[in-house]
């Protein structure tokens, strides 16, 4: 079994292996998300209260959904990375980042976006916008910190410490800053009686969640395969590689 | 172990005291940078009340974050830091031992200077008190927290403000609650809630920013 994992996680091994899993992940994103788009734009009802502008959610509440998703892979393979020396992990893990800073600030403006017709104002210091603010900044400062470090083990290490850091502090965070918002200011924008979602709403909403997650894996799969070539640089695999062109 | 322990903590007062003036600047700065604010803002009592929260805890956080060099730095210019990893001694114990160094050369003067500080944004009585408690509670978790960051960050050229972008993110919560409760003592309201969460955050990172800034420092020395 180890050796099975060793073997199959070796940078050479998931170039190769990785390529129809890239073509499946995409067909099924691409697929999935115009169906869901098609859905959601549509077929599902004019809220009530929102007009059409709620339709944002299907972008806006995905891409939420996936900025924690991604920082909990990060975090995962950041550790397995550092306790089982798997450099694929490591690959995964620094391949990841970009894209999930990617997913909260694409949160973020659709967010703010959307907070001008429905709260009057691109930013309101609401607990929800302002934790996803700082999971933003964390993905900063572990990016900051994989490329301030030259040693690329070192820095997957140090950069992967960080991440599980911020795990143990992501909920604590969140909770704070929640009991923030509403022991400032009792919530008078952000709370208003929001019925339980409509199916119509709900079944693209989770087709569109899909879609991202298959458009995550592929992409993270190009990235990390970007990642294993630029660090196997020297290797002989890439070398042969390069020499096959 | 517990000898150790306060081996390392001694030593690391003793460094401290024979370089006096260095000892004084965090403490300085906090002040300056208190000060700051009535001259830009308004030095009406009634305006200073309201931010007077919020800027003593904000210039607090960054009078630690400048004084978080002082944890790890020197020791791993002159390799003590090697010698103290190469010791039998558990290295969670040796990193107690100079987070708590630190803290007592930074943390403390912080909250003793503290007063002197209401005084200065005209904070009632009751929150000034408030505002010692938080400071004791809060202000350890912010040298165990940015511990992790310098024993990550030690070994970058120019880390100051890598430093400070990986740890200001995580300071939030100290932030929040500190602020608050010297907020909510100033409105005559109970703030047993927010102290008890700081000592709660405290008792976490006292027990888990240790062994996270030990396994951070074998990083960085095995570069």
């Amino acid at each position: 079994m180890w050796h099975w994992i060793q073997r199959f996680s070796s940078p050479k091994h998931f170039y190769t292996m990785s390529v129809p899993l890239i073509k499946w992940f995409t067909v099924g994103a691409l697929l999935i998300g115009l169906y869901g788009l098609y859905l959601g734009l549509f077929v599902a009802p004019t809220d009530y209260q929102q007009g059409e502008s709620y339709r944002i959610i299907f972008i806006h509440v995905p891409a939420a959904w996936m900025s924690l998703f991604v920082y909990m892979v990060m975090a995962a393979s950041a550790g397995i990375g550092i306790i089982w020396q798997i450099r694929l992990a490591d690959m995964v893990a620094a391949a990841s980042a970009p894209i999930g800073a990617s997913f909260a600030f694409l949160a973020l403006v659709t967010g703010s976006l959307w907070g001008k017709p429905m709260w009057g104002a691109y930013w309101v210091w609401d607990a929800r916008l302002t934790s996803e603010l700082i999971l933003l900044f964390l993905y900063l400062g572990y990016m900051a910190l994989q490329s301030a470090i030259e040693d690329q083990r070192s820095a997957d290490k140090a950069s992967g410490l960080l991440a599980i850091v911020g795990v143990v502090n992501i909920p604590i965070i969140h909770y704070s800053v929640e009991w923030w918002n509403t022991l400032h200011q009792g919530a008078t924008v952000t709370k208003f009686d929001k019925p339980s979602i409509h199916v119509d709403m709900l079944i693209p909403l989770l087709l569109m969640a899909v879609a991202f997650k298959l458009f995550y894996a592929a992409i993270v799969l190009i990235r990390a395969r970007n990642e294993a070539l630029y660090r196997d640089r020297n290797r002989r695999w890439v070398r042969e590689l390069i020499e096959q062109l | 172990m517990l000898k150790a322990y306060y081996y390392l903590l001694f030593r690391d007062l003793r460094l401290a005291l024979r370089n006096r003036h260095e000892l004084a600047n965090p403490l300085i700065f906090f002040v300056l940078v208190v000060t700051l604010f009535p001259l830009a803002v308004t030095p009406t009592p009634e305006t200073l009340q309201t931010m007077a929260p919020g800027v003593i805890w904000v210039s607090a956080l960054l009078a630690v974050l400048l004084s978080l060099d002082r944890l790890f730095k020197q020791d791993y210019e002159d390799g003590s830091l090697d010698q103290l990893m190469l010791s039998p001694n558990p290295l969670v114990i040796l990193v107690l031992a100079k987070v708590t160094a630190h803290w007592l050369l930074t943390g403390l003067p912080l909250v003793i200077i503290a007063p002197l500080l209401g005084l200065f944004m005209s904070l009632p009585m009751e929150a000034v008190i408030v505002l010692i408690y938080s400071l004791l509670l809060g202000t350890p978790v912010l040298s165990l927290i940015g511990a992790i960051g310098v024993s990550l960050t030690v070994a970058v050229n120019r880390g100051g403000v890598l430093l400070s972008l990986i740890i200001l993110p995580l300071y939030i919560p100290i932030l929040i609650f500190g602020a608050n409760a010297v907020d909510v003592a100033m409105a005559g309201l109970p703030v047993s809630g927010q102290l008890l969460f700081l000592g709660a955050v405290l008792a976490l990172s006292v027990s888990l920013a240790p062994l996270a800034t030990s396994v951070a420092l074998r990083i960085t020395a095995s570069r």
